[in-house]
């Protein structure tokens, strides 16, 4: 904080200005101050810290042991795992879908941005359910699945595409208005001296974007790691097979295992801490969403 | 930019790949499992159709999910709207932190927002041992609902007024005031007016999310049939009554409602956008 901000020269500004009643400034500036912080206190650093207090109340011996718990292991790994393959996946569909919309001009454009942006309005337990819908015993496929012996749902399969859908939008949304804007003078250029496709993309386009392409990634994987809705519906909840780490948590918390239960939402707690400290220095590097 | 209508050859490579593969992956991730949904719901009898989307049980979550997430919201566009005033048109200390942790609800996976708003607002909590003597229950009834719902609006509202708030041309204010206008005569004429566009698209933004949230909501519902059953929990108990046709009608509602939530944010935007013209 160096030096006095916008908002501080232009209030020490107005200050000084006839007729300009300070007394009732500075009250109505620290009320609204106040209600704000008192309202983000309540709201988000009261059940933030709680998710510590609780998970460390009978001690750290407690917590560690908690995840000694083979279920819990499995939960842990079958959340990096699912986060492992959905993560990559969504960025390359992210880059080519941004590629497309950015680079090129086509009829149904805005129609396909929408599309993309679908699986943000859909409810998660939709999103859960349409899986249920498609490979599920009584769906589309169902039948033919249980002949090849092949489950999508309730296992592996359906936790991943469940968590796909729901992370869908992340990466591309974030890289469309960006290239969008950066346009493609560069690019051009590059072409047009001799570079390959793919040339062009890694020197010229990725060094651009990049800010862009992490930001959009943290928060895909934040959603992924944490997608809890539509997990839940495709998942069938088995424990130590299927269970993810908020499927888990929430397992051990209807056990009335607390601690168990908060020493894992702790970790999901500092995943969200660091991904929001992630956000913040690519925000301070220069990114700017638009 | 410049090229924007001008039809010249584009020497940039690849767009039948990126857009084909687009297309292909849109429709096998997003569109097809979609379409499995409505053409199930398709496929049943309407009299049952009907039946099952307009039974007490399911108007019940009807009324709930939407008042809950209408409230949320409401509560949100007066929060936030302090929240983004204080981070745009004040500075204090902490203030940089406290920008950073408004995004927290994205970042924040909704099974632990659930159980620690459960831990913080039960009878022994922290803050819901001070509202219970005061007759207010929170956890487990439709304020506990609101709350979590309240939660995961907020930052819909707060980022996309913040930036709506930075628009506000300062020079319009300072003369008015010294036109003589007062503090609130502002307030109400210049500021409210520029920045309306951008409240009314956060509560949408916000409602949008709140009607469909299931993870931050089953923990501190209590979940009573009729009484504190949410929507999409609905949705889930039909599911695990192996009853696919009814999930696949309720699932058919909530989805219709993002439609109109989807068109409705599109047309704000775009009212925004041509007010926003206007006004420069």
């Amino acid at each position: 904080m160096a030096g006095p901000s916008n908002a501080g020269e232009i209030a020490a500004e107005l200050s000084t200005r006839p007729g300009h009643r300070s007394l009732g400034a500075s009250l109505v500036r620290w009320l609204v101050i106040g209600v704000s912080l008192v309202f983000l206190g309540a709201l988000l650093a009261a059940p933030l810290a709680a998710v510590f207090a609780m998970a460390i109340e009978k001690g750290w011996t407690a917590y560690f042991s908690s995840f000694a718990d083979p279920d819990t292991r499995a939960a842990i790994r079958l959340t990096l795992l699912t986060a492992a393959i959905v993560v990559p996946v969504n960025t390359v569909f992210g880059i080519t879908a941004a590629w497309c919309i950015a680079k090129f001009e086509f009829r149904g454009k805005s129609f396909l941005i929408t599309m993309i942006d679908l699986p943000l309005a859909v409810s998660p337990v939709v999103s859960g359910l349409i899986y249920v819908l498609l490979f599920g015993l009584n769906g589309w496929f169902g039948a033919w699945l249980m002949e090849n012996e092949i489950s999508i749902v309730y296992a592996l399969p359906g936790i991943v595409l469940a968590t796909m859908f729901v992370t869908f939008p992340y990466v591309a949304r974030e890289l469309i208005p960006l290239m969008q804007q950066l346009g493609n003078d560069e690019e051009e250029a590059a072409i047009t001296l001799g570079a390959g496709g793919w040339f062009t993309f890694f020197r010229v386009t990725l060094p651009k974007i990049r800010w862009g392409l992490v930001y959009g990634i943290i928060l895909c994987n934040a959603r992924a790691m944490g997608e809890f809705g539509a997990v839940s519906v495709v998942s069938g909840n088995i424990r130590g097979l299927t269970t993810t780490m908020p499927l888990h948590i929430e397992i051990l918390y209807n056990e009335y295992n607390f601690v168990g239960a908060f020493a894992v939402a702790s970790m999901l707690s500092l995943l969200a801490v660091v991904t929001l400290i992630i956000k913040t220095l690519v925000e301070r590097s220069g990114y700017r969403r638009r | 930019m410049k090229n924007a209508g001008r039809r010249e050859p584009n020497v940039i490579p690849g767009f039948g790949i990126t857009l084909g593969f687009t297309t292909f992956f849109l429709c096998a991730i997003v569109l097809l499992p979609l379409s499995a949904l409505v053409l199930k719901a398709a496929g049943m009898d309407f009299a049952r159709f009907m039946d099952v989307i307009t039974s007490p049980r399911a108007i019940a979550s009807y009324k709930l999910s939407f008042g809950a997430s209408m409230v949320a919201a409401g509560v949100n566009m007066v929060f936030g709207f302090a929240i983004a005033w204080s981070l745009v048109r004040y500075d204090f200390p902490g203030r940089k932190f406290v920008d950073a942790i408004i995004d927290m609800p994205f970042a924040l996976p909704t099974a632990v927002s659930g159980i620690a708003l459960t831990t913080v607002f039960a009878g022994n909590g922290w803050i819901g041992q001070y509202l219970e003597p005061l007759g207010i229950q929170v956890a487990y009834n439709w304020i506990g609902i609101t709350v979590a719902l309240t939660l995961i609006g907020m930052p819909f509202v707060v980022r996309t007024v913040q930036p709506a708030l930075a628009e506000v041309q300062r020079d319009l204010e300072d003369a008015a005031e010294t036109l003589g206008a007062g503090r609130f005569y502002v307030f109400r004429r210049i500021i409210v007016p520029t920045v309306l566009p951008a409240l009314l698209t956060g509560f949408t933004l916000a409602f949008a999310r709140a009607v469909g949230e299931y993870g931050s909501v089953i923990f501190i519902a209590g979940n009573m049939p009729m009484k504190t059953e949410i929507t999409p929990l609905l949705i889930v108990i039909r599911l695990e009554e192996f009853d696919y046709a009814g999930a696949a009608a309720l699932g058919c509602v909530m989805l219709a409602i993002s439609f109109v939530m989807l068109l409705a944010i599109n047309l704000l935007q775009v009212w925004g956008r041509k007010r926003m013209m206007v006004s420069r």
